[in-house]
């Protein structure tokens, strides 16, 4: 039997520091088994989150060799590594060991204008077709990990600029919405102004790091970025609008329907420089 | 009406919270172990060499053109559509010539701003570049190398946004460079043939379509950006066309981008005499 090594962040708010715990490796198992022997045998106060075992809830998302994983998911023979380190995410705020307050995502999950359906057809009922909604089908594979969350550069290394954007995940959820056959609202003006869909680099961690193998940036985020464009930055686009005399929904119109607003930030930070209807 | 407001609960006031302690040590840049620094060095080391190569082939101004003296019909990419004045002296019997009396410098500089500012703002080459030479992040889980950010939210990087309209351009030049193959089957005073040559500027103009054609803008404006596909087929089989190609869009990013570079070499080599254009039948 060979050993290994975890090397595991411990402490909170107060501050922390690496422990070392040495174990035995056991066959097939992944890493969250053994954070369980180490709470189970060498450190029972060690803190983590977890639930389904099973890469559904969620619930589990850390560090692993510095890659934001399911610690449920990761295998321990496809580490390479003898000695392995785990740490908490680092882009929220610790509570303890390896949990961390992901409440910055429910805060932005308000943000958002909820599906807002037009009028029912003459019956009383909806109708769309199979085809206008498979395309979303890959987003409510989300589980909300918030891996995606932790590793966009955009908050992790920047975190001033969490009061003015989403964040990834958050897109994947304005496109499904966006592309919604039968939604009514438009979130273009929103996502530019108020969400920050303009910060995302499109360097694509966050579609690297989904364990639900949702294509974020290349489905969710560039397809959001070309309407953008459209509603605000493409005069070819402005013109058809004119002539068809459509209108757009204005940010602010857009966020009345949001449950919740940030604070009144975010308009301070980003610049309104574009074509205007 | 939104369930909140039926609960008269909107608006709201919530606050994000920023500069809690976090956990993880401060002092690295990254837990990493793996080489995550080998994909940004590469991209560095292609890129660099590309535009190295391409300077130093713009910059030339000659030998980008076989013609009746040699019996062939062959442009290079980097120099077609040839506008330029300079380059009817040189490619004078090259059927597509509109002739720019005003320029005189390399005609490459003058038509290169397409295909460059197309890849510039290209969604696969920004990843591309904004990793490897911006270092913004390097690498997932890697902190980025800038104190500040704003993303393309302001000047110059909102300047992206251009991009569909560099795709129309681009799109254009894809004609021209296809008349460029076609015309490459004709072999002054032989008859019509097929050569290396030929072979080397089809490839490339099928490339360059399929590039182009797999762009992220493309996809959006053929299909993309209609909600209710059942309503519009025509642009759903287009939409639903593209995006296999779509998402091997950075393989064909390289591929196109390394070719274009290859066949520039190859018309040069065979116009200064060092090569000789096999024919082939
Ligand atoms: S692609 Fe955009 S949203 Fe995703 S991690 Fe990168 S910057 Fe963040
Ligand atoms: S999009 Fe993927 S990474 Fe992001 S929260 Fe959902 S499942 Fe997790
Ligand atoms: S424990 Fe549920 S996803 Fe890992
Ligand atoms: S060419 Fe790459 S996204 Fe348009």
């Amino acid at each position: 039997m060979t050993e290994v090594t975890m090397n595991i962040w411990r402490g909170d708010s107060n501050g922390g520091n690496f422990e070392q715990y040495k174990l035995e490796r056991v066959e097939g198992e992944v890493v969250l088994d053994v954070v369980h022997r180490i709470q189970a045998t060498l450190a029972p106060d060690l803190a983590c989150r977890w639930n389904c075992k099973a890469g559904k809830c969620g619930s589990c998302s850390a560090e692993i060799d510095g890659k934001p994983s399911l610690m449920c998911m990761t295998r321990m023979d496809t580490l390479p590594n003898d000695t392995i380190t785990i740490t908490p995410m680092k882009t929220f705020p610790i509570i303890k060991d390896l949990v961390t307050d992901v409440s910055f995502n429910y805060v932005m999950a308000r943000q958002i204008p909820p599906f807002t359906p037009g009028k029912p057809q003459p019956d009383g009922t909806y109708r769309m077709q199979q085809v206008d909604i498979d395309r979303a089908q890959e987003f409510h594979k989300c589980i909300e990990c918030f891996l995606c969350q932790d590793v966009c550069h955009v908050i992790r290394d920047h975190e001033v600029n969490k009061l003015y954007y989403a964040g990834p995940r958050f897109f994947v959820k304005l496109a499904s919405l966006e592309m919604h056959p039968l939604d009514t609202v438009d979130r273009r003006a929103l996502m530019r102004e108020y969400l920050g869909l303009g910060f995302c680099n499109i360097t694509k961690c966050c579609t690297e790091v989904c364990p639900e193998h949702i294509k974020i940036t290349d489905n969710a985020i560039i397809p959001l970025k070309e309407r953008v464009v459209d509603a605000s930055y493409d005069p070819i686009a402005w013109l058809g609008r004119k002539i068809r005399r459509k209108s757009k929904m204005t940010a602010q119109e857009a966020y009345e329907l949001a449950p919740a607003r940030v604070a009144p930030t975010s308009l301070d930070g980003i610049p309104a420089t574009a074509v205007e209807d | 009406m939104t369930i909140a407001q039926e609960q008269g609960t909107v608006p709201q006031v919530v606050p994000v919270e920023i500069g809690k302690a976090r956990g993880g040590p401060t002092d690295k840049s990254t837990l990493r172990t793996d080489r995550w620094w080998v994909s940004p060095a590469v991209t560095v080391t292609v890129l660099t060499s590309f535009v190295a190569y391409a300077t130093f082939a713009a910059f030339q101004g000659k030998d980008y053109y076989v013609g009746a003296k040699m019996h062939r019909n062959l442009i290079s990419p980097f120099y077609s559509p040839c506008i330029a004045e300079s380059c009817q002296r040189v490619a004078g019997s090259h059927p597509l010539g509109i002739w720019a009396s005003f320029w005189n410098f390399s005609p490459a500089l003058l038509i290169l701003i397409v295909p460059l500012g197309f890849r510039l703002t290209c969604y696969y080459y920004r990843k591309a570049y904004y990793r490897s030479f911006w270092q913004s992040p390097p690498a997932c889980g890697v902190a980025d190398g800038h104190k500040n950010y704003t993303g393309e939210t302001r000047f110059p990087l909102i300047l992206h946004n251009v991009h569909r309209y560099f795709l129309y351009l681009a799109l254009l030049f894809n004609v021209v460079l296809t008349m460029d193959a076609i015309l490459a089957f004709d072999f002054p005073g032989q008859g019509i043939g097929f050569s290396v040559g030929t072979l080397v500027l089809c490839v490339n103009a099928a490339l360059l379509w399929i590039y182009s054609v797999s762009c992220h803008a493309c996809r959006h404006i053929c299909g993309g950006q209609i909600n209710e596909f059942s309503k519009h087929r025509i642009r759903y089989r287009l939409w639903k066309m593209i995006t296999p190609l779509n998402e091997r869009h950075m393989q064909l990013a390289w591929v196109s981008l390394i070719f274009v570079a290859l066949s520039d070499l190859y018309v040069r080599l065979v116009a200064s005499g060092i090569i000789h254009d096999y024919k082939i039948f």
